[in-house]
């Protein structure tokens, strides 16, 4: 049972923070009405952002700069470490393997969630229940990552060949004479049959981003080329995906990120055993496994330096798509 | 749908290509979309059945032979009464709805600022706040650990909420900023006009037309606070008494090697029937959510 105290404590916590907020603007508002108007001018703004600069600063701010100081400290963070945490990096086999598999996230997981969100968002558009597949295609978006790994543990469940198998894939396969596969022990399908969840949970989202940028265009050039004769795939190959292409950028650029970030997928279904290790999982080890801050922080330097370029390509893309 | 399905195709002619011969290509348009709505349907679907079968037929069967067995609510009686999946709902709710009510109090207000008052810096921090959103989570797990571990938070609920307040602050001031940003310059002269001060002005203009937008925040949070392993592993620690449903989910994965199975299955759902009420009853919010994560 959850303790009384606890319950209590979120009430007030829940019932204190807002309180907190309009006695806070209360005395705000009197020191603006003797304040000389200059300085009102100045500091009010500053007193009504501060309730949210201070959790920022504390969360966001100062440990991203910590972070990069700790890379350069060792495993409990007491001595000066040099570069060491940036050699592990570059010489453990670990992290290359892990590197390696996250670069297969980034490209499959990106291509596997823009194929399936404009093809969703194209055919929907032309039929009388869009609204019913695309919630079906959305709907994984909001469940959370493990109850996607269990779904799928379950769908990729593998018994020898010759008893019946309970996995819905591996009965397919086998109802079509083929042999079963151990999809997550494999090392030539683990990779993919994890990523293939990360798209069965991801695509949702490149689909409403995509659908949405879909309906803003003005339809007429689409209809003037199919009345010049262009078929649906020309017409969509060269008149509606050139005007898809900056929401296509935002919506590469933001699973681009995810794929670095991946980690409760392979946690719950494999925690990075047979080859599937990736970035997030190994730092998640380093920190509580060998305990080891040094590297747990270098990693996390890692990750940051290779989702900013996407990040940077993805702050351009939104500018030209002018939102 | 089946009715659109077998609409009979009109014959083909060797006239030249007008719109109207798109009317063939509907079948290939549906058959695609039937099969992805069933690859994305299916695995829920299974994991529903399955979650009333019994423990034998779900390690000797599939689900789609369901019929032939017995169905049963054992596993959601187990999972709930003695696999502490009870307390573990309670914690997810006790850690989410105090997190999500702070971020979007303390987000509206420092939107208002940045939208609706003019002041030197205001640009730098609404662009620090945007690069801010875009920062993986990971790169500040180590310092606020090592900062939890001094200060003997790791473990409390509070600092998980401080936590999630510090990370989601960023999305829910960026989406209010834009929303408080365009509203019409009018209602607020108006307002000047009869003297309200800023804070009533706040709360008797600004907040009551907001209800959309505050919604899409806080369901997005919510789901979002809701859904995490990460921040929860990392600063809840290993006690089964203080864990939310997703790390209850995740110790029970690997704490099963073919044994409890059945568990599992009536756990996962456990973990996701809030979020898909959210999502049927409030599709809306949830979506425009999405789309303002998209619009950075």
């Amino acid at each position: 049972m959850v303790p009384t105290t606890r319950v209590l404590a979120a009430l007030a916590f829940t019932v204190a923070v807002p309180a907190f907020l309009l006695g806070w603007l209360w005395v705000v508002g009197r020191l603006e009405a003797v304040l000389p108007h200059r300085l009102q001018r100045r500091l009010v703004p500053w007193l009504w952002l501060a309730p949210a600069l201070v959790p920022v600063g504390v969360f966001l701010a100062w440990p991203l700069a910590n972070t990069v100081w700790l890379s350069l400290r060792d495993a409990g963070s007491g001595a000066w470490a040099g570069l060491d945490n940036y050699r592990y990096l570059v010489t453990s086999t670990e992290v290359h393997t892990a590197l390696r598999n996250n670069l297969l996230w980034l490209v499959l997981l990106t291509g596997g969630c823009l194929v399936t969100g404009l093809l969703v968002a194209v055919l929907t558009d032309k039929v009388r229940y869009e609204a019913v597949a695309k919630a079906a295609v959305v709907l994984p978006t909001a469940i959370p990552f493990v109850a996607g790994a269990v779904i799928w543990r379950f769908m990729y469940q593998y018994r020898p060949p010759g008893l019946p198998q309970t996995g819905t894939l591996n009965a397919v396969l086998t109802a079509a004479g083929a042999a079963p596969l151990a999809w997550l022990v494999d090392t030539r399908t683990n990779n993919a049959a994890l990523i293939g969840v990360g798209v069965w949970m991801t695509a949702g989202f490149a689909t409403v981003i995509l659908s949405a940028a879909l309906k803003a265009l003005p339809p007429d050039l689409h209809e003037a080329a199919r009345i010049d004769g262009a078929g649906p795939w020309q017409a969509f190959r060269h008149v509606t995906l050139p005007q898809l292409r900056p929401a296509v950028v935002v919506t590469a650029t933001l699973v681009a990120v995810s794929a670095f970030k991946a980690f409760d997928i392979v946690y719950v279904m494999t925690n990075g055993n047979y080859r599937t290790d990736v970035i997030a999982n190994l730092m998640y080890r380093q920190l509580f496994v060998a305990q080891d801050y040094g590297r747990a922080s270098a990693i996390a330097v890692l990750l940051t330096l290779l989702a900013a370029p996407i990040l940077v390509l993805n702050a351009r893309a939104t500018g030209r798509a002018g939102r | 749908m089946t009715q659109l399905l077998t609409r009979p195709a009109p014959p083909v002619t060797a006239a030249p290509a007008v719109p109207k011969r798109a009317r063939p290509r509907r079948l290939p348009t549906h058959l695609t979309l039937l099969l992805v709505c069933g690859v994305w349907t299916v695995p829920v679907l299974g994991l529903l059945v399955s979650s009333f079968r019994p423990a034998y037929e779900i390690s000797t069967t599939g689900w789609w032979r369901a019929g032939e067995g017995r169905l049963t609510t054992d596993n959601y009686r187990d999972v709930l009464a003695t696999g502490g999946f009870g307390t573990a709902l309670a914690n997810s709710l006790l850690i989410t709805v105090p997190a999500v009510v702070a971020m979007v109090a303390i987000g509206s207000v420092a939107a208002f600022a940045l939208a609706r008052m003019s002041f030197a810096g205001r640009r730098a921090v609404t662009v620090a706040m945007i690069a801010l959103l875009a920062l993986p989570v990971q790169m500040t797990l180590v310092p606020v650990l090592r900062l939890y571990n001094a200060a003997g938070l790791t473990g409390t609920f509070a600092g998980i909420w401080l936590v999630h307040l510090g990370f989601g602050l960023p999305f829910a001031i960026y989406l209010l900023r834009t929303f408080f940003a365009g509203l019409p310059e009018e209602v607020f002269e108006a307002a000047a006009l009869d003297g309200a001060s800023t804070l009533t002005t706040f709360l008797r203009v600004a907040v009551p037309v907001s209800g959309p937008a505050i919604a899409s925040v806080a369901i997005f949070q919510f789901i979002w606070v809701w859904n995490d392993l990460l921040i929860a592993l990392i600063f809840l620690g290993g006690d089964p008494g203080v864990a939310p449903l997703t790390v209850a989910v995740s110790n029970l994965v690997s704490a099963t090697t073919g044994q409890g199975w059945q568990l599992l299955t009536a756990a996962a759902f456990v973990a996701m029937a809030v979020p898909m009420v959210i999502f049927f009853a409030l599709q809306r919010y949830f979506v425009r959510g999405l789309l303002a994560g998209s619009g950075k």
